[in-house]
């Protein structure tokens, strides 16, 4: 605890591999939380807890990458939103979607859906067919929209279960002299004449007829209902698992960094007033400090957190309360040593007030010391609330990495193998952890030179 | 000490206190009116609904005046009452939750879940720091070899990882993947069947591979670190001239003056790892103190929540103890001040 000038600890610092493999780290995770911030739009992860929002994705999808390891590749979960939109306006109008798109999995799609917002007046025809890499036209669906003397704006999905589909195929494939009575529809669409997956390009095409009335179409989606999805895949409840990981990393920052910074300052101000004052202050100050030291801190924080409220930031002030303990101990006797040095006793001499000596001149030596205590308590940070969460205690309204870990032990995860729900955020919490150990202990050796040799 | 226990009882009872009583006086509300309605006669012998509404409220009334319910929480009698109780280790009935053996008296309950929670941290904390106390002093005396740079890489990664995590992920690999080890940590027999302690050792398996894994790495970085330390003193540099060896210098002498701080930590980590045993418990299914105290605090069950604060804090509070009087006796230079 000698002084060690700024500059000093800078030099040091760079010098040191592990405390610049930390800052990489860190940097890496601040450039990701403002990717996530500028990429993902708000409203996703306030959705996050909303089953609504998720409907059109894949229930625990395997993430996409996985097909580059894997000779039989896993059915992709399409969402096609961009159809190419054909009109042609004749006696009879036409509004053509058309849904192009690869197939090249070696299974079938589990599903597909089509979802459609269309205003119109009058009476419509909507004809559903697909066309496919052997160019045969199969036309799945046809059936007329209500009618409507008014505009009205109708919104229906189609399912690739109903009835009429499986019945249009089933017609089509006996007229080429296929009889498949078992197998669903999205499967005779997809299927060759083996009963394999014929591989290739498929257009979908979505037409709706009308007799010179007016038709737009506001929304149009296909849904080719796979097994994988998304960078990190999805989770039982259909959730996009990167939107979770990628908001889980701000937050996660900001959960550690509140916390440490702010334990560590009222430890470093309450510690060194204890110390300075001496005498009765030091006294109660060390026993009231004792009895949080005493206190078992995480039935505490369970018990807070369970009967006052779990908000985030008021769990940020939970953990405050409980991280202040061990550095208000050893400030005070780094304060107690200080106390008896020169300058201190020749400023109070002088009559300086006790808040300005406190202020000015200890804590300023004290410094690299908070530095490396701020880093250190970090992780500690962090793993208390994703332990937490991890209980089911954490704030709902903020998707975290303990809530996700939290949802996958919930729905089994580990029983039904669905890894990719539990290693990443894991691992995440463990990067981000490293990050700050890497940098805390950097700045340790630097400020213990004993350690280092 | 005494007063610290106080403290910590009164605050529980403060953060919890409010919440119970509604709790209970809606279970009261329910009693009486599931009584009534059991028993038609009673509604029959009153003419008008006013009266009956009185009667009802009155019946209310009675019992939660006999429970003591009239007064709030933070009275003083029903705190004094309720601290009293608590340190003639009485802790009454608990509210929802029973033992195995079907008893929901506190005591029994506690009793019967402490010896679990001390088998599984107990034997954890040994093994963790035999391994780390070793490895520590071998990475100490060797400073920049591979082995001390193994160790303390392994010793910063292990430690940012969470235990629940690296727990899910050892029932993942060990439990549904290769069959290994039981899921559940909880055995499927009996307590009282004969071969009850055997299942429950094997269950104990994985929490405690788990625990230990995670465990030691920073253990043996800790010893290395005072190692390192003491190893620049004098006293060995005089003894390497003299010409001891250097295992007797590195077992003997210097982990014997590394031992204080060490000690120490070692009962603190141990209490410590008592109260993380909540998590870790939850996940492995341990039946031990800590799922008590998580399945406690999901139903509200304050009796005992009370109790496992107290004793997890009785417990925490002698380790603090143990921890001071080994440290004098490591390190007589203390027991004069």
């Amino acid at each position: 605890m000698s002084s060690i000038s700024a500059p000093e600890i800078r030099k040091e610092f760079v010098k040191s591999k592990v405390g610049l493999a930390g800052i990489g780290i860190l940097a890496f995770l601040i450039i990701l939380s403002a990717v996530s911030a500028i990429t993902i739009p708000i409203d996703t992860f306030k959705q996050w807890n909303n089953p609504g929002s998720w409907i059109l994705y894949p229930k625990t999808s395997v993430p996409i990458w996985i097909n580059y390891f894997v000779s039989e590749k896993i059915p992709e979960h399409l969402i096609l939103n961009n159809p190419v939109t054909i009109t042609k306006d004749d006696t009879i109008s036409l509004t053509s979607n058309q849904f192009g798109m690869q197939y090249h999995y070696d299974d079938f799609p589990s599903d597909f859906i089509y979802e459609f917002d269309v205003e119109y007046s009058g009476s419509h025809l909507l004809q559903i067919s697909v066309i496919r890499p052997d160019q045969s036209e199969i036309l799945l669906l046809s059936k007329t929209l209500p009618y409507s003397d008014t505009t009205v704006t109708h919104h229906e999905r189609i399912f690739s279960t109903d009835n009429n589909i499986k019945k249009n195929v089933q017609i089509y494939l006996s007229e080429m002299g296929l009889y498949r009575q078992n197998m669903s529809s999205e499967d005779m669409i997809f299927a060759n004449m083996d009963g394999k997956v014929l591989k290739g390009d498929y257009l979908f095409l979505v037409n709706i007829y009308g007799t010179n009335e007016k038709v737009s179409v506001i929304d149009s989606k296909l849904i080719i209902g796979g097994k994988a999805y998304g960078m990190m895949g999805t989770d039982e409840l259909r959730r996009d698992l990167i939107v979770g990981l990628l908001w889980g990393t701000p937050l996660a920052l900001f959960i550690g960094i509140a916390v440490a910074v702010g334990s560590v300052i009222s430890g470093l101000i309450y510690g060194v007033y204890s110390g300075f004052k001496g005498k009765k202050t030091d006294e109660v100050m060390m026993r009231f400090n004792d009895v949080i030291y005493a206190l078992p801190a995480l039935p505490f924080l369970i018990i807070l957190a369970v009967t006052i409220s779990n908000s985030i930031f008021l769990l940020v002030g939970f953990l405050m309360i409980f991280g202040w303990v061990g550095i208000a101990k050893v400030s005070r006797s780094m304060a107690l040593q200080i106390k008896t040095r020169q300058y201190v006793e020749a400023s109070q001499m002088m009559g300086q007030k006790n808040s300005k000596i406190v202020f000015k001149h200890m804590i300023p030596q004290l410094l690299p010391y908070a530095f490396a205590s701020i880093a250190i308590s970090v992780p500690a940070a962090i793993t208390t609330e994703a332990g937490l969460s991890f209980l089911g205690l954490g704030d709902p309204t903020f998707p975290t990495w303990g809530q996700i870990l939290h949802d996958a032990n919930t729905y089994g995860a580990a029983a039904r193998g669905l890894w990719w729900w539990i290693a990443p955020p894991g691992i995440m919490i463990a990067i981000t952890g490293l990050a700050f150990v890497f940098i805390g202990n950097a700045l340790d050796a630097i400020i213990n030179p004993k350690l280092k040799k | 000490m005494f007063g610290v226990l106080m403290i910590t009882l009164l605050l529980t009872i403060a953060l919890v206190g409010s919440n119970m009583d509604i709790i209970l006086k809606q279970g009261i509300v329910y009693q009486v009116r599931a009584e009534i309605t059991e028993n038609p006669a009673i509604a029959e012998s009153f003419t008008t609904v006013e009266e009956f509404d009185e009667f009802v409220q009155k019946q209310i009334d009675q019992r939660i005046e006999t429970l003591g319910l009239d007064n709030p929480w933070y009275s003083p009698q029903r705190i004094g009452f309720t601290m009293y109780k608590i340190l003639i280790l009485d802790f009454g009935n608990a509210t929802f939750l029973t033992s195995d053996s079907g008893s929901s008296n506190v005591g029994d309950i506690l009793l019967e879940k402490i010896p679990r929670t001390v088998l599984l941290f107990t034997t954890a904390t040994i093994i963790i720091s035999i391994i780390g106390i070793f490895l520590g002093a071998l990475a100490g005396s060797k400073v920049g070899s591979v082995i001390d740079r193994i160790t303390s890489t392994f010793a910063v990664i292990s430690s940012s990882f969470p235990v629940w995590w690296i727990g899910m992920l050892m029932i993942f690999l060990f439990a549904f993947t290769y069959h290994i080890f039981p899921a559940r940590a909880t055995p499927s027999i009996l307590p009282t069947e004969p071969d009850y302690i055997f299942a429950l050792l094997y269950h104990m398996a994985l929490p405690l591979i788990t625990i230990v894994m995670i465990g030691f790495g920073a253990w043996a970085y800790l010893v290395r670190n005072f190692m390192v330390g003491t190893l620049q003193e004098d006293f060995i540099t005089a003894k390497k001239a003299i010409g001891i060896s250097r295992k007797k210098i590195i077992y003997k002498h210097a982990l014997k003056n590394a031992a204080p701080p060490i000690v120490t930590i070692l009962a603190l980590s141990l209490s410590g790892s008592l109260g993380g045993a909540i998590i870790t418990e939850a996940v492995f299914d341990w039946p031990g103190m800590g799922r008590l105290y998580f399945e406690a605090i999901s139903v509200m069950d304050l009796p005992i929540i009370i109790g496992a604060t107290y004793v997890l804090t009785v417990l925490f509070l002698i380790s603090i103890l143990v921890a001071d009087v080994l440290y004098g006796y490591f390190d007589p230079r203390v027991k004069t001040s």
